[in-house]
């Protein structure tokens, strides 16, 4: 299918009908079923529903981490579902950067090397990576923890030193996985105000949660259920679901 | 990814598990060693063999009695049984050819020597003046045994180093008599230490003149006719006078040997180089083994590097940049324990040559670089596998396994 011709202005993100179904053993899991969604650049999205009920698997399909079964994902107007592998992955070092719940840094790099590492897996020279990096430590407050080892940081320097990460490659969008799961309430609350800081500055941002809280500060709510949108609703008023 | 980047990332990976790493070099290293230390010794054994032949004279070319089929030398030549005897007689003969300097016969055979009380095997040469010229012997005391009649010998005898240390540990041997069976032989010359040469070691030898020698086997062949050609040059158109001698003595009949110490130098250096090869594939075989290893090492570390990969994938890693990433490791790796394991075989040869200071026991270029160029190739081969498998990797299932 081509653009949507429904949409006045192009919505950054549209995804139609997408499904992504789960085999496993007998039963046949649908993760997510049909699901609609149009984001426009700029949007602060909570993902919320409880466990089982594809949110993660959203967040993967919107990372082009997982393919869908069916459906079209158009990101920035162009449809991404078929893409090679390397395209895709050429668009998620371009276009989106990840936040995970473990965060997920390379536990032999230092702070400022999994900072780095993105643009080095671009082929960005080392001129520009270094000055970047120091920019983004500087940025997160980082910078005398620059040599440091994941394991010689605390949870709160370890989920910056992640967002730095993702946000080097300046993306149009952050997914977020539970962002705050690993953390105590201040430090979760620290690590939320950097997101909506960045989110400020133009970034997309989704966030996937479990914690009301958290979900209560985005500006638009998805509630997933059985791999359905139940409710989509923006700044305290509800609207509908598109699907 | 950038090349240095790449290197430096595989880098980082092999310094992040030590154990594997170690492993993993020690497997290649001791591939490389095995061909490195194998080789050298097959290739000493060579060089020794070449070395011993050019010991026992120049421009030399030897009549054995028995005909060998196509002429060279084969394992039969030793052994052979003699259709017409060589004697004393064939061998002044060949003195008549144009070609021939000298000709000494050669009649061997062991005896028990003794010396008062003292007793001892040893091996008994007959033969004539002329045999340590074209041996090229040298005398530590007294003389050689004198020119005369080859049919009627004085009875004198001369000695090697280690025979007269034996059986005169206390007293000068030149003059003192040696018995030999029923006949007793006045010591006139003293041989200077030379090792061995040609199956023989010559400080054990006693010789005699051909004809006792010859008296007290109760034989009158020859075990060999060693001639010396006038020069190098000479030594082919030796061969050939030397043969038509001897056919036409013998009958018409072509019953005889005759070998250049070229010829016999060309097959032994033949013979021992394929002994080499064959050692080294061999070696070639643990390399292969080390590959595999390579191969299973690599595997466990894409498993339990998945969430790694997953995560590189996230970051926009293509599949490209994962398998270059893990082929780059594997061959570092291999590089790496291949350097080792040539130190390690240049180690081993070093210890071979302390031991066997007469052992020329050095690699061979040829054997070096083939040992590390198949550790790299097997390396980088073996690595295709894990590294297309890590490549594969599905980053959702990689990020989920933590």
């Amino acid at each position: 299918m081509g653009t949507p011709g429904a949409s006045a202005s192009e919505a950054q993100i549209e995804l139609q009908g997408i499904e992504r179904v789960f085999h496993l053993g007998d039963s046949v899991v649908h993760a997510l079923a049909g699901i609609d969604l149009r984001i426009d650049a700029g949007e602060y999205i909570a993902v919320m529903g409880p466990s089982g009920s594809g949110k993660s698997t959203l967040l993967n399909v919107l990372g082009l981490l997982d393919r869908p079964d069916a459906g079209h994902y158009l990101l920035e107007g162009r449809d991404v579902t078929t893409l090679s592998p390397d395209e895709q992955a050429r668009v998620r070092s371009q276009r989106i950067g990840f936040v995970f719940q473990s965060f997920h840094l390379v536990p032999r790099l230092t702070a400022a090397e999994n900072i780095a590492l993105p643009m080095v897996l671009a082929g960005l020279p080392s001129r520009e990576r270094d000055e970047r990096v120091r920019q983004a430590l500087d940025g997160f407050g980082l910078t005398d923890r620059a040599e440091h080892r994941p394991d010689q940081l605390s949870g709160g320097q370890r989920q910056r030193v992640a967002i730095a990460r993702a946000t080097i490659m300046q993306p149009a969008m952050l997914l977020a996985d539970e962002p705050t799961g690993n953390l105590d309430r201040a430090t979760g609350d620290e690590v939320v105000r950097l997101l909506e800081q960045l989110n400020a500055g133009g970034v997309t941002l989704l966030v996937v949660t479990h914690d009301a809280a958290l979900g209560a500060r985005a500006r638009r709510r998805l509630l997933m259920e059985d791999g359905a949108i139940r409710h989509d609703e923006r700044q305290g008023a509800t609207g509908h679901a598109h699907g | 990814m950038r090349t240095a980047d790449l290197l430096g990332f595989a880098v980082g990976a092999a310094r992040g598990n030590r154990v594997r790493t170690a492993l993993l070099m020690l497997a290649m290293a001791i591939g490389v060693a095995a061909v490195v230390t194998l080789t050298a010794l097959g290739d000493g054994a060579r060089r020794y063999v070449v070395r011993e032949f050019s010991a026992i004279g120049s421009n030399l070319v030897i009549v054995l009695p028995g005909r060998t089929e196509t002429g060279g030398i084969n394992p039969g030549s030793f052994v052979s049984s003699t259709p017409r005897d060589l004697t004393v007689d064939d061998a002044l003969a060949l003195l008549r050819a144009p070609a021939v300097q000298r000709v000494a016969p050669l009649a061997v055979g062991t005896s028990e020597l003794s010396v008062g009380g003292r007793l001892r095997e040893g091996m008994v040469v007959g033969s004539t003046a002329e045999f340590i010229e074209v041996r090229q012997f040298k005398m530590a005391q007294g003389q050689f045994l004198p020119r005369e009649d080859w049919n009627r010998g004085s009875q004198v005898m001369v000695i090697g180093a280690k025979l007269r240390a034996e059986l005169f540990p206390n007293e000068p041997a030149l003059g003192q008599f040696v018995r030999v069976g029923d006949r007793r032989f006045r010591v006139i010359g003293v041989l200077a230490s030379t090792g061995s040469g040609l199956g023989m070691n010559t400080d054990e030898l006693a010789i005699v003149p051909v004809s006792l020698a010859q008296a007290m086997f109760n034989t009158n062949t020859l075990f060999r006719i060693l001639v010396e050609a006038r020069n190098r040059e000479a030594i082919e158109p030796a061969k050939q006078q030397v043969t038509q001698i001897i056919q036409q003595r013998h009958d018409g009949e072509q019953d005889v040997t005759v070998i250049t110490q070229d010829a016999m130098l060309a097959t032994f250096d033949k013979l021992l180089g394929t002994l080499t090869m064959g050692v080294a594939g061999i070696a070639a075989i643990s390399l292969a083994v080390a590959g595999i290893l390579v191969m299973n090492v690599m595997l466990v570390s894409v498993a339990q590097r998945r969430s790694e990969i997953g995560l590189l994938k996230a970051l926009g890693a293509s599949g490209s940049t994962i398998r270059a990433a893990f082929l780059v490791e594997a061959a570092l790796l291999s590089a790496a324990g291949a350097l080792f394991g040539y130190a390690l075989g240049l180690a081993g040869a070093a210890v071979i040559r302390a031991l066997y200071p007469t052992f020329p026991a050095y690699p061979p270029d040829w054997a070096v670089l083939a040992g590390l160029g198949t550790a790299l190739f097997t390396g980088v081969l073996f690595g295709v596998l894990p590294a297309r498998n890590a490549a594969r990797l599905d980053p959702v299932t990689a990020l989920a396994r933590r």
